[in-house]
């Protein structure tokens, strides 16, 4: 008998998985595959897109991005206006519109989730912290007018404040849920969109269920499961196996996988631009001619083709395509040409310079940023000139790039998301971003007509002229080149067949209220 | 006896201690803090100066480990923020699911290595002893993370018969059957190093018992050969073999944390590398403190067993 034993255990295994036929997910409840487990789901309390990407679906703000643009219209706020001079904004909210706990939106409402972030001595101002209150730095003051009427004043004219309130930092939640839960309103969020918040149980799922007196109509689907899969093999797995319905960011290798085969693939260019910071102050990179060398010396069609699979496209310049009305559709990628790169660090003098570059293993936005490191190591060296890498850890690696790379590196890899053509030049490119004076212009780079333009578009109310002069900024950047201009990233996500009505957004949000599921 | 039980759970104590010294020291020495990997591509000096004083972490590093020291002796482990909770709630939850993966890969490895390790003893140098060593030999060898996508693969996607990943199943589980069916893949792949491992060390120590007078008394008596195995060799070989299994219990609990992170068990291991990739060291501490302590007690509880198996060995 006691022989017989090792056959009993695994027959005994075997008997108790077959039965198991494996059930597929119930009808009509999606199952989104997360790349992680969220921190919270207080929208002011996080910075991860994996957490906006629940957090869409569960909170409205006053204003949102148009289906498939990054312009706003009206959420919350059925309509709005703003003061001749750009610092008063007032808005006129949704009326009979209740939060999930069954509050009231109303003006005072809207006045206390900026208060809660932006006031140190509000008494729930430690239910943070919030991160990203500095989206709204220039808010002095916000005012309940009345029921439905909201007032913003600025302390100076801020063209992205419309746009950073339909960011999630943005989203309005309920004040009583707050009042009621404290710090743990993050596990206990009440918002007023779409889904209502069902259940979190750590580490397993996020549950939340249909809104039936959603504002703008019940949605389709009865409930949305958000799973945290961190390891994007098992992700690959869950898909292929049935157990998600939805996966988000398919890693490169395994996009051909889902490209047919009873899924469908969804690709959309979002605000995303990867990129070289190049140290302007001292060094080769002094020199203008050199830096555009680099912009000729890369070849940034085999490093999106072949690194990247097909899963970003080429850059040409300082603002992503997704910003439509403000990119510069003039402006052609720096074409690779290894022969002119060769020619113009001649005439700089720095043939077969030395450069070192600070490589990161991974990190939010980065791709794939080690194989891109040594691809860009390659083919600087075929114009002869010697890159030294220097690889970090994320974290370690922003703790070196950020205060500057003044005395350590050349070059380093950057990526940013953002939601506005306005953050990223402002926080990267002007003079009075330098890390000393807290920004993240690393790179020392400094032109005081983009300065100037700049600061122009940022007060700017009319978004036409905001567009010229975005535009003209991208045009005198792009031959400064104090980037090697890379690749804007495609978010992709793969469906099973039996999800209709999905689609992306290009502000990498997670929009589900129109998705249905058979 | 009990004397002796006090003496090494008193001895537990520095050890934790200069363990969380230590990890409180690692941290603080590797670079990048919590606010900039809360704030990422947005860490400007200024975002973590202010993140870093709300989060309670201007202070000197000193300062901050006797405060935490002293909330620790409150049974206060803090909050954790990278996942905005209590830190003891979360480490609890999380090594009760580490407990019932190492569990089951420590039960599975425990019998089939036994089992193996006899078999092969009682046939040295037949065919089915070389079969399962060489089988052993590979088992030991194999990475444990790739043979978990193996499997997954063969169970998951092209049999279906198991889930790929999770504790339960999302939707309408829940159950001890459900448990079990998520459990079966990743216990298996855990245990398939120490099964090995027990299976070599137990065949060893079954054959020089097996060579020993007794054992050829025991024959001569007429007694069963099945009772010789198991009644009278076995016996003898287990106080050798009790503590390679108290060690693989360590080892068992250490592997949890890669095939954690490849069937997303919800356990402690998977727990403290996001840990530590967010810089939680709050909650790193708290992981840490939880693990090593089940190691140590694993230990004790091997030694104890090893010492009322065989009265030779002085408790």
């Amino acid at each position: 008998m006691k022989k017989l034993s090792p056959w009993a255990l695994g027959l005994a295994a075997v008997a108790l998985a077959a039965p198991a036929a494996l059930a597929q997910t119930p009808p009509n409840v999606l199952v989104v595959g997360q790349i992680a487990e969220p921190k919270s789901l207080d929208p002011h309390a996080v910075t991860a897109v994996n957490d906006f990407r629940i957090l869409m679906n569960v909170y409205d703000g006053l204003v949102r991005y148009k289906d498939g643009t990054l312009e706003v219209e009206p959420s919350l706020a059925s309509s709005w206006s703003i003061s001749e001079d750009g610092t008063e904004y007032t808005f006129e909210l949704r009326q009979g519109v209740t939060f999930h706990d069954g509050t009231p939106v109303n003006a005072a409402a809207v006045e206390f989730n900026f208060d809660r972030m932006l006031d140190e001595s509000h008494p729930f101002h430690d239910t943070g912290p919030f991160p990203l209150s500095f989206f709204f730095s220039a808010v002095e003051d916000v005012e309940a007018l009345d029921d439905d009427t909201v007032k913003f004043t600025l302390n100076a004219p801020y063209a992205p404040f419309l746009s950073n309130l339909a960011y999630p930092t943005g989203l309005i939640v309920s004040p009583e849920a707050v009042k009621t839960h404290g710090a743990d309103f993050g596990r206990n969020p009440a918002g007023s969109g779409p889904f209502k918040f069902a259940e979190w149980e750590s580490n397993a799922k996020v549950v939340v269920v249909r809104n039936e007196d959603y504002w703008g109509g019940a949605p389709s689907l009865e409930a949305i499961v958000f799973r945290p899969i961190t390891d994007a093999n098992t992700r690959v797995a869950e898909m292929l196996s049935g157990g998600i319905d939805i996966m988000v960011e398919v890693p490169p290798d395994s996009v051909a996988t889902f490209d047919g085969n009873g899924f469908q693939l969804h690709e959309q260019a979002g605000p995303h631009l990867w990129f070289l910071i190049l140290n302007a102050k001292e060094g080769p990179f002094a020199d203008k001619r050199v830096r555009q060398a680099v912009n000729y010396a890369i070849d940034k069609k085999a490093l999106v083709e072949q690194i990247l699979q097909g899963t970003a496209e080429v850059a040409s310049g300082p603002t992503p395509p997704a910003f439509a009305w403000a990119y510069n559709d003039a402006l052609q990628p720096y074409p690779h040409n290894p022969e002119k790169a060769k020619a113009l660090l001649e005439e700089a003098g720095h043939a077969g310079a030395e450069l070192t570059f600070y490589v990161t293993e991974g990190g939010s936005g980065m791709l794939d940023p080690v194989p891109m490191g040594a691809a860009i190591q390659a083919d600087l060296a075929k114009v002869g000139l010697d890159v030294k890498i220097e690889t970090y850890e994320w974290n370690t690696f922003l703790g070196q790039v950020n205060p500057g790379l003044e005395g350590k590196a050349d070059m380093a890899e950057m990526a940013w998301m953002t939601n506005d053509p306005d953050t990223l030049p402002y926080l990267a490119l002007r003079t009075e971003a330098w890390p000393d004076k807290g920004g993240f212009n690393s790179g020392y780079y400094s032109n005081p007509e983009v300065d100037k333009l700049l600061e122009a578009a940022r007060s700017a109310t009319d978004q036409a002229e905001r567009a010229r002069l975005y535009k003209e900024m991208q045009a005198i950047v792009y031959e400064d080149a104090p980037w090697a201009f890379i690749a804007n990233w495609k978010q992709n996500a793969a469906t099973s067949e039996r999800v209709s009505n999905f689609k992306l957004q290009p502000s990498f949000f997670l929009l589900l209220k129109d998705v249905s599921k058979s | 006896m009990l004397s002796y039980l006090i003496k090494r759970l008193i001895a537990l104590v520095p050890v934790l201690l200069g363990l969380t010294v230590i990890v409180f020291a690692i941290m603080a020495l590797i670079p990048g803090d919590p606010a900039t990997a809360i704030l990422g591509s947005f860490a400007t000096p200024e975002n973590v100066e202010k993140l870093n004083r709300d989060l309670g972490l201007d202070k000197p590093q000193v300062q901050q480990y006797l405060i935490w020291l002293g909330n620790l002796l409150q049974g206060d482990l803090g909050r954790s923020y990278s996942l905005n909770r209590p830190v003891l709630d979360e480490v609890l939850e999380r090594f009760s699911a580490t407990l019932i993966l190492a569990g089951a890969a420590l039960l599975l490895c425990t019998i089939w290595g036994l089992l193996i390790g006899i078999w092969t003893a009682a046939r040295q140098y037949g065919w089915t002893d070389k079969i399962l060593t060489f089988v052993v030999l590979i088992g030991i060898s194999v990475p444990s993370f790739w043979l978990g996508l193996l499997l997954i693969l063969l169970f998951a996607v092209e049999l279906r018969w198991l889930p790929a990943s999770g504790m339960f199943a999302i939707y309408g589980g829940g159950d001890l059957p459900d448990l079990l069916r998520h459990l079966i893949l990743p216990a298996l792949t855990l245990s398939v190093v120490a099964t090995g491992v027990i299976a070599r060390l137990t065949r060893s120590a079954m054959l020089e018992v097996l060579r020993q007078d007794f054992i050829r008394t025991a024959r001569a008596k007429g007694v069963s050969e099945t009772r010789v195995l198991y009644g009278h060799a076995f016996k003898a070989a287990l106080v050798s073999i009790i503590p390679v299994i108290g060690v693989q219990a360590g080892f068992v609990l250490g592997g949890a944390v890669y095939i954690e992170t490849v069937f997303q068990w919800p356990g402690v291991g998977r727990m403290l590398v996001q840990a530590i990739s967010t810089r939680d060291i709050l909650l790193v501490q708290g992981g840490v403190i939880v693990v090593a302590a089940s190691y140590v007690l694993f230990n004790l509880l091997a030694d104890l067993s090893q010492s009322w198996l065989d009265p030779r060995v002085k408790a």
